[in-house]
C-alpha cells in the first residue's frame, strides 16, 4: 500500500485523521497515486490538481524522501521507498501568503 | 415566534448567528470550514434548511458545501467517498467542486479570451465562486457567479454545475476587463414575477439581463457614466459594485456603482443617478427594505483609494424616497476612529416587522438593526473580515 499524507485542510475535507493508504495499480507515479487518491476520495478532485488540465495547483507541493518532487514529470516513477510503502508521499500546502 | 438565522461568510470561516424574533439575544455558532475563505453562503427561499456555501482557498481551490439541516451538518454534494466516480457507461458522476467553462463546439468554442489589464487578450481562468443564488422555486437549483466572470447553474443540488455560456458569448465578452479585485460575477438577481428574467453584475463589465432563463443576454448599462474609462458612456466596462431589487416591484433596480448610486425604473434599460445629498457616493453594498420598495440603504466610504468611512464615522444612509434624499443612520454605530469597510455582499435584510437589517465589516463586526436602521447593535465584535451576510426568517 502507498502511504500518502495530506495537508490539514484536505484531511478535513476527506474526513481522514492520519495517513491515507492507497492501493495503486501499475507503476507508482504522481499521476497514479493522485488517480487512486481521487478515486477513493472524490471530494479532493480539483483541490490538488486542476480538474481539466490535471496540472498541480500552483501552491501545492509534493515531497518524498526529503526531496521536492513538485517539478518532476507526473509520469516519472516515485522513489522506491514510496512505491514499497516504506516512506510516505507528502502533499503540502506551500508556505506563502506572508 | 419567528426565529432569525444570519449566515456570515468571512476570510477564515463561516458563522451562523441565531436569535428569536425580538433580535436582541444572539447565539454565535462556528467557525465552520475554519481557515477557508467563505465568499458566500445562502439558503434556499423554499427550504430554509437547505444552505449552500462557497468555500475557497488560494491553495486548494473551490469547494461547494451543502447543508440539509440548517447548518448542523455539511457535505460536499458530489460523489460520496467509496462510490465509483463514473457511471457504468463511463460518464463522470457529480463533482460538486467542478466549474469548467463551456468549450463545446456549438456554444463554447469561441469563448476563449477576454481583455487583460494591459489591453491584450487573456484566457478565461476559473478562480472561485463569488455568489450563490438559490432558485426561488426549487431547492436543488442554484446559480453561481464566478471569477473569471461567468454564470453557472446546478439543477441537482450542487452535484454538478453547467455554464450558461450565452452570457460570455453574447458579444461583448472579449472586451470585459478585470477590476482591481478581479473579474467577478458578484450579483445575481432573480425576478420573482418573471421566472425567466435574471440580472447579473460583473466587475468591471457592468450589468446584464436575460429574459429567457439565462440563454440569451444583453448589456443594460445605458445612463451609467464612468469617468475612469475611455468612453464614460460605453456599453460595457462600468465597475458596478452591487444591484438590488424589491420582489414586489422587480422592474425597479438600484445600483451602487464604483462611484454613483443609480436607479432604473425599466428593468435596466436606462439608469439615472440618485446619489443626491450623500456625503460621498462611493461604496459597495446597496439594499432594499423588506416591506418598503422605495426605502434603500447604502454604506458610503471615502473614495476609491481609501476604503473606509468618511471622517472615521460608520454611517449607514437610508433613503425613503428611492434615492436622492438620504439620512444618516448612526445610533449604535461608531462615530469616531472607525476605518472598516462593508463589502458588496455583506448586507442583508430580514422580512420581520419591523424590517431587520444586518451588515458585516472588514473589521469583523456584524451589526444588526431590528427597527429598519433607526438603531444598531453589534451582534458580534471580533470575527475575521466579513465577506458576506445573508438573513433567513425561520
Amino acid at each position: 500500500m502507498i502511504k500518502v499524507i495530506l495537508p490539514a485542510h484536505l484531511k478535513t475535507l476527506a474526513h481522514v485523521g492520519g495517513e491515507v493508504a492507497l492501493d495503486v495499480q501499475g507503476q507508482v507515479t504522481q499521476r497514479s497515486v493522485l488517480d487512486a487518491l481521487e478515486n477513493s476520495y472524490p471530494m479532493l478532485r480539483g483541490t490538488i490538481r486542476d480538474h481539466v488540465t490535471q496540472k498541480r495547483r500552483p501552491m501545492v507541493r509534493f515531497f518524498a524522501c526529503k526531496e521536492d518532487l513538485s517539478h518532476e514529470s507526473p509520469d516519472a516513477p516515485l522513489p522506491h521507498e514510496v512505491a514499497a510503502g516504506k516512506e510516505p508521499f507528502l502533499i503540502i500546502g506551500a508556505i506563502a501568503g506572508g | 415566534m419567528s426565529k432569525i438565522r444570519v449566515l456570515v461568510g468571512t476570510k477564515k470561516g463561516a458563522f451562523i448567528l441565531t436569535a428569536d424574533g425580538k433580535r436582541t439575544k444572539w447565539k454565535v455558532d462556528g467557525p465552520f470550514f475554519a481557515g477557508w475563505e467563505i465568499y458566500h453562503m445562502k439558503g434556499s427561499p423554499v427550504d430554509s434548511n437547505r444552505l449552500y456555501v462557497s468555500q475557497t482557498s488560494g491553495w486548494f481551490g473551490q469547494i461547494i458545501q451543502r447543508s440539509d439541516d440548517g447548518g448542523k451538518t455539511w457535505h460536499q454534494p458530489g460523489t460520496p467517498p467509496g462510490e465509483p466516480t463514473t457511471t457504468p457507461d463511463g460518464m463522470p458522476k457529480g463533482e460538486s467542486n467542478k466549474f469548467v467553462y463551456d468549450t463545446s463546439d456549438k456554444t463554447g468554442k469561441p469563448l476563449t479570451t477576454h481583455q487583460w489589464y494591459d489591453g491584450t487578450q487573456h484566457p478565461w481562468e476559473f478562480k472561485r465562486v463569488w455568489h450563490l443564488e438559490p432558485s426561488l422555486t426549487d431547492p436543488d437549483s442554484v446559480y453561481a457567479g464566478v471569477e473569471d466572470a461567468a454564470l453557472f447553474r446546478t439543477t441537482d443540488g450542487g452535484k454538478s454545475w453547467q455554464e450558461l455560456s450565452g452570457l460570455r458569448g453574447h458579444g461583448t465578452g472579449p472586451q470585459w476587463t478585470p477590476g482591481a479585485g478581479g473579474m467577478g460575477l458578484h450579483t445575481i438577481l432573480l425576478d420573482p414575477k418573471n421566472p425567466g428574467r435574471i440580472y447579473i453584475a460583473i466587475s468591471a463589465a457592468g450589468v446584464f439581463r436575460s429574459d429567457d432563463h439565462g440563454k440569451n443576454w444583453k448589456p443594460i448599462n445605458r445612463g451609467l457614466k464612468s469617468q475612469y474609462i475611455p468612453d464614460p458612456d460605453a456599453e460595457i466596462g462600468h465597475c458596478v459594485h452591487r444591484i438590488a431589487l424589491h420582489p414586489s416591484r422587480p422592474d425597479v433596480l438600484f445600483m451602487q456603482k464604483h462611484w454613483d448610486v443609480m436607479r432604473s425604473d425599466n428593468r435596466g434599460e436606462s439608469w439615472h443617478e440618485v446619489s443626491g445629498n450623500l456625503p460621498t457616493d462611493f461604496g459597495f453594498p446597496i439594499e432594499v427594505h423588506a416591506h418598503q420598495p422605495e426605502t434603500i440603504y447604502v454604506v458610503p466610504i471615502k473614495n476609491d483609494s481609501e476604503h473606509f468611512p468618511l471622517d472615521g464615522k460608520l454611517r449607514v444612509y437610508r433613503s425613503r424616497t428611492g434615492g436622492n434624499e438620504w439620512e444618516a443612520l448612526t445610533k449604535g454605530l461608531p462615530q469616531k476612529d472607525c476605518y472598516v469597510n462593508v463589502l458588496r455582499d455583506a448586507t442583508a435584510v430580514d422580512s420581520l416587522e419591523p424590517c431587520g437589517i444586518y451588515f458585516g465589516t472588514t473589521g469583523g463586526q456584524v451589526y444588526g438593526s431590528a427597527d429598519s436602521g433607526d438603531s444598531w447593535t453589534p451582534i458580534v465584535h471580533d470575527l475575521p473580515a466579513v465577506l458576506s451576510v445573508e438573513a433567513q426568517v425561520l
